[in-house]
Parts: C-alpha cells; sequence; structure tokens
C-alpha cells in the first residue's frame, strides 16, 4: 500500500461538450470522475481531474479546422490530453449525432495524440430515440484514435437520470476507466508499441520527435535509390 | 545577411475596393514590384510556381529572366519550383539557361506543391509525393554535376548518355534551398548534400520550425559540410508596415480578414502573437525579426511575404519602400553585430565560384561537334581531360 499511496494521482482529462450551465453532459461526466476517483481511493491511489470545456475553446476550435491554427486554450487542452492517464469524453447529441463542436475537437487533434489512452465515452439527449449514438456513432471515432474505449458506454437520456439503472452502468465504466488506468496498460503500449503506429515529425502533440535514419526515405534522401519501391 | 521579398503569384480580389486583377495586370504589377525590390536596396525576389488559377506563375524562368535583364544586383529565386510534378531534366535546362542570362544571380528553392489535382496532370500522383521530390532532385543534382549522366529510377524515364544543356554558368550548379514545413527527409537531404534548407515560418508557431532547423543543422555537420552554425538557413516571415502602428493594423486587417490561407480563420491579433507576422512600425517589425536569430541559430536570407492577400500595387509599392528604406538597413546592421563569427555567408554565385576554383579560371565547357547523340564516345565537350577532375568534386 506504501509504494501505492506514494505513487502520483492519476490524470483524468474530462471533454465536455455541453454548453449550458448547469450541463447534464457535464453532470454525467461528473458523476463518472466521481466513481473514478472512489475506485482510486480505495486502491490507495488519488486523481487529480482536469475538465476541457469545449464551448470555451469553440473558437479556437472552428480556427484550427480552417487554418491549422491552433490557439492558447487548444494548446493547453492538447498537452493535457497528450499527459493523460485516462479520458472522459462527454457530449451532447443534437440532431442523430454527437454535436458538432464534439467531434470537430476531435478532428483537429493529431491522430496519435490518444493512441492506447483509456477513454469512457458518454452522451445526454433530450430523447431515448439517440440511445444508440454513443456506441454507433462515437465508437468510431475513437476507434479512428485508437483509444483504449471502455466496453461500457453511457448515454442518459431525461427517463434515465432516476433509473438506478444509469447509476449501474456509470459504476460499471468508472470501474472499467480505473482498471485500465491502474494496470498501466496505455503507458505499457506507447512505450513498447508507438513506432508501430503512423506519425508525423511533430505530432502527437509536438511530442513526436523520432526520426527514424534508416528508413527507405531517409535513404532516398540521402542520396540512394527509389527503385526498388518505397514503403508506400 | 540577404534581405528579400517572396510571392505566391496569388491573384486575389483586393477585399477594400472588391475589384480582382486581371492576369496581365497582376503580371505587369509583379514585374514592378521586383524592379522596386532591387530599387529599394533588397538583394532577393522570389517568385512561386502554381498551375492553377487563381495564381499565375506557371513559368517562373520566364519572368525571372526578365527581372534580371532589367536589373543589376537582385537575385532572382523561386519560393518554390515544384521538384514533384517538373520533370527534373526541364528543371535543370531551364534554370541553367536563367543562371546563364542572369549572370549568376539567381538560386532555386524546392518544394513539394500540396495541390493534389496538379499532381495526375502532370501524370504524377501527390500520394507519392516525398518519393518523387527525393528522387527527382537526386537526378537534379547530378544533372548539373555530370556532363553525362545515365539514369534510371522509379518515377521517370531512364536517361542514357544524357547532357543537360546549356551547363551551368563556369560550370557551378545554381545554388538550392529545400523547403519543407514539417518533413525530416527534405531537411536530411539538404544536409546530405550541403544544400540550404528554408522555413516559410509563416503560418505556424514558430516551434515547428525550430524542430526542424535544429535536426538539419546537425545533419548538415554529420555530413561533413561544416559545423552546426555554418549550415545555410532561410526564413520567410511576413510584415505589414506603416509609419504608426495603428495605421498598419488599420490597413492590413481587411487583407488579412480575407487571406486565402488563413482568412476567416485566427484573429489578427492572435496570429500576430503566435507567428512570425509582424504588423505596425519600422522598429515593431525589426524588433521582432531580431527575434528570429534567437530561435532559429544564425542565418543566411529572410524573405518577407509582401505580396498577397489581394494588397494593391501601390501598397505593396509603399511596404517595400518602408522594407527597404528604414526595416533593411538597420536589420542588416544589427544582425552584423550580433551574428556569431563562425555563420557562413549567405550563397551567391561568387562566393560558389571561388570554393570551387580559389583563383583558377572557371571551367567554360565548348562542345565537340554534333555527332547526333551522346552515347558514343566520351564526353561531348571539348576539355575532356579535365573533366573526371572537376565534375567529381561536388559543392
Amino acid at each position: 500500500m506504501t509504494a501505492s499511496q506514494n505513487s502520483p494521482p492519476f490524470k483524468l482529462v474530462v471533454v465536455n461538450a455541453g454548453t449550458s450551465d448547469p450541463s447534464t453532459t457535464l453532470m454525467l461526466a461528473n458523476r463518472i470522475t466521481g466513481r473514478v476517483a472512489a475506485f482510486a481511493e480505495e486502491s490507495g491511489r488519488s486523481v487529480s481531474t482536469t475538465v476541457i470545456d469545449l464551448r470555451e475553446l469553440s473558437s479556437e476550435i472552428s480556427v484550427a479546422l480552417v487554418s491549422q491554427h491552433i490557439g492558447p486554450k487548444l494548446t493547453k487542452a492538447i498537452d493535457a490530453l497528450g499527459e493523460a492517464d485516462g479520458l472522459i469524453a462527454s457530449a451532447p447529441v443534437y440532431k442523430a449525432g454527437p454535436s458538432g463542436l464534439f467531434t470537430s475537437f476531435f478532428h483537429v487533434l493529431d491522430n496519435d495524440l490518444l493512441i492506447a489512452t483509456p477513454t469512457v465515452l458518454a452522451a445526454t439527449a433530450g430523447t431515448a430515440r439517440h440511445a444508440l449514438v454513443v456506441d454507433d456513432q462515437m465508437r468510431a471515432l475513437f476507434a479512428f484514435l485508437r483509444t483504449l474505449t471502455t466496453p461500457t458506454s453511457v448515454f442518459a437520456a431525461p427517463e434515465d437520470w432516476n433509473d438506478p439503472g444509469l447509476t449501474t452502468r456509470i459504476d460499471r465504466t468508472a470501474f472499467e476507466l480505473f482498471t485500465l488506468m491502474n494496470s498501466g496498460v496505455g503507458r505499457t503500449i506507447r512505450d513498447e508499441s508507438w513506432r508501430n503506429y503512423q506519425h508525423e515529425f511533430g505530432s502527437a502533440g509536438g511530442t513526436e520527435l523520432s526520426i527514424d535514419l534508416d528508413s527507405d526515405m531517409m535513404k532516398l534522401a540521402a542520396g540512394g535509390s527509389a527503385a526498388g519501391g518505397g514503403p508506400q | 545577411m540577404q534581405f528579400g521579398i517572396m510571392s505566391v503569384s496569388d491573384i486575389t480580389r483586393d477585399p477594400v475596393t472588391g475589384i480582382t486583377p486581371s492576369e496581365a495586370e497582376r503580371i505587369d504589377a509583379v514585374v514592378k514590384i521586383a524592379l522596386k525590390a532591387e530599387e529599394v536596396g533588397l538583394d532577393v525576389f522570389a517568385i512561386g510556381e502554381h498551375h492553377n488559377p487563381p495564381f499565375f506563375s506557371s513559368s517562373p524562368t520566364t519572368l525571372l529572366a526578365h527581372i534580371a535583364a532589367q536589373t543589376k544586383r537582385l537575385i532572382l529565386s523561386t519560393s518554390t519550383t515544384l521538384i514533384t510534378t517538373n520533370d527534373p531534366v526541364r528543371i535543370a535546362e531551364e534554370y541553367a539557361m536563367l543562371q546563364h542570362l542572369a549572370k549568376g544571380r539567381m538560386d532555386l528553392m524546392l518544394g513539394r506543391g500540396n495541390t493534389a489535382p496538379v499532381y495526375p496532370w502532370f501524370g504524377q500522383d501527390i500520394r507519392q509525393g516525398l518519393p518523387l521530390a527525393l528522387e527527382n532532385y537526386n537526378l537534379l543534382h547530378r544533372l548539373w554535376r555530370e556532363d553525362v549522366v545515365d539514369w534510371e529510377g522509379r518515377f521517370r524515364t531512364p536517361l542514357s548518355g544524357f547532357t543537360s544543356t546549356p551547363r551551368p554558368l563556369d560550370d557551378v550548379p545554381p545554388f538550392v534551398w529545400h523547403g519543407s514545413i514539417r518533413t525530416p527527409e527534405i531537411a536530411e537531404q539538404a544536409a546530405y548534400y550541403g544544400n540550404g534548407f528554408f522555413a516559410n515560418n509563416i503560418f505556424w508557431p514558430k516551434e515547428h520550425y525550430m524542430r526542424l532547423i535544429r535536426f538539419y543543422r546537425q545533419r548538415f555537420a554529420h555530413y561533413g559540410h561544416g559545423t552546426e552554425k555554418q549550415a545555410i538557413v532561410g526564413l520567410g516571415g511576413q510584415a505589414y508596415i506603416a509609419k504608426r502602428s495603428q495605421d498598419a493594423w488599420n490597413e492590413f486587417r481587411p487583407y488579412f480578414n480575407e487571406a486565402p490561407v488563413y482568412g476567416h480563420g485566427p484573429t489578427l491579433e492572435d496570429f500576430t502573437e503566435m507567428t512570425p507576422l509582424t504588423v505596425g512600425s519600422p522598429q515593431e517589425v525589426i524588433d521582432k525579426t531580431l527575434t528570429f536569430r534567437e530561435h532559429f541559430g544564425d542565418y543566411q536570407r529572410q524573405l518577407f511575404l509582401a505580396d498577397h492577400a489581394g494588397l494593391p500595387l501601390s501598397k505593396v509599392l509603399d511596404q517595400l519602400e518602408l522594407l527597404g528604406g528604414e526595416v533593411v538597413p538597420v536589420l542588416r546592421k544589427e544582425t552584423e553585430a550580433r551574428r556569431d563569427p563562425e555563420t557562413a555567408p549567405p550563397p551567391t554565385h561568387e562566393l560558389l565560384v571561388k570554393a570551387k576554383y580559389g583563383d583558377r579560371p572557371p571551367r567554360q565547357p565548348r562542345p565537340n561537334p554534333n555527332r547526333g547523340d551522346n552515347v558514343t564516345g566520351g564526353s561531348p565537350y571539348q576539355d575532356t581531360e579535365d573533366l573526371a577532375a572537376s565534375s567529381s568534386s561536388s559543392l
């Protein structure tokens, strides 16, 4: 126990795309966060949580979409995500899909920023008819980003808030997230297998700086031949 | 250090007047801009290459030769020459011709081009852009250094006994800059050959360029061309200058807001804070430009984007007056005073001739009589005996 008590707190990042205040989308994320913290405490660990409110980033996100210019608040958010041990991504559902603000934010991130980051997907909506949006649409986006998405996702329509079933699902996904974080599996994948994913120089939020000097392209750059066919 | 301007050759509607210049007007204007650059004491004029509207510069060497004929000191360059969709054989020929006509007052910057539809128009594929650029330059490098080239590659039809004519002026190839934003392979190629590396330094926060320039300097030293400090670095940048800072902001804002690349995006305030763009008085432009060397090390060439986004000719010419009259003279003095003595001088034809020949006269190739091909016999030039010695020494 002593060793784990001395371990630094888990870094948990919440991305909240809810725009009202109070926001049910953030409330849902907060309930998950609370349960993750409780599981951590039971194991003698603590959690430090950073909430990224996309509402505050909305203008920088739209600027980044059209000009690739990453503003200062977006830079801070990217830095936090790059260091995260776990992520809770919570979106309101509009028009049968997660909000454009939510998807736009993840579209401007580097493809490799969140590789193997344990992630919970959560969504709220005004009607239960949106219930499959999380697993049908959001899960696909995070599959592209190659996060370690928990098996249980959480969706809350108005009637769910008083339903003990929601609490059960929150507990389930929080435990799944905590277990993934606590196992260090995400770190292991990144540490051991990082080079097996596609990267660009300067990607992963500016942290990807390795250069393979022995690649076919590097040999071609240094006067070699491409006649044998490149890696493409 | 060399100071100059670069243009991408966009023909953009002036957002203040609502008027889009004709191609004829823009081409006339860009010649006036280049002549003005020389008149106000700038060192370099560089033009881009594009093969789609709304750009006019499909044929940089034609334009640059025309300007060379009307100038005395100005170095003509490109920003950039497309090393992907151009046949490297044609680049070798056209730019060697330009080099002769400009009496050596030229060099070129190679870039890949990022407009996907342009590639198939020239029989290429943007997905192969990087290997294409690398292989094409490997060939170009040889075409300017070997009188007779046998070559076989992946992208171009093979060459057997080919001589690129005319041979470079004084048998000294034009200086080449490799431009890149975030591709280490391009920096590696520049370093391998001891060529220059140019970072456009416009769109992104400086950290991106700092990483790549650092890598280029390390590799330049690794390949034995000199120390890291002696690597040849060029930087872009952009400024909008007025005597009074507030006038600069007011005048430039409508052009910035609708600029083709970053318009309708970041605010002018954010963009000036996070990128090398300076809007303000001559002193503000001087102050910010002097910070570049602190981030990238001492460098050889600074090009400003001055002619773009629909700015009318009169405003561009005013900009050049301020740039050449008030900004660059101070920058010359200050960079000279601050520069590390180890820094290499900026590349010129004279320096390259000196480096190759010392005090000996440069080689002047004279062809043998036409025999219909270059395949039979040895060199097509009369000084075959000297050839082995002169062509094997790289720059």
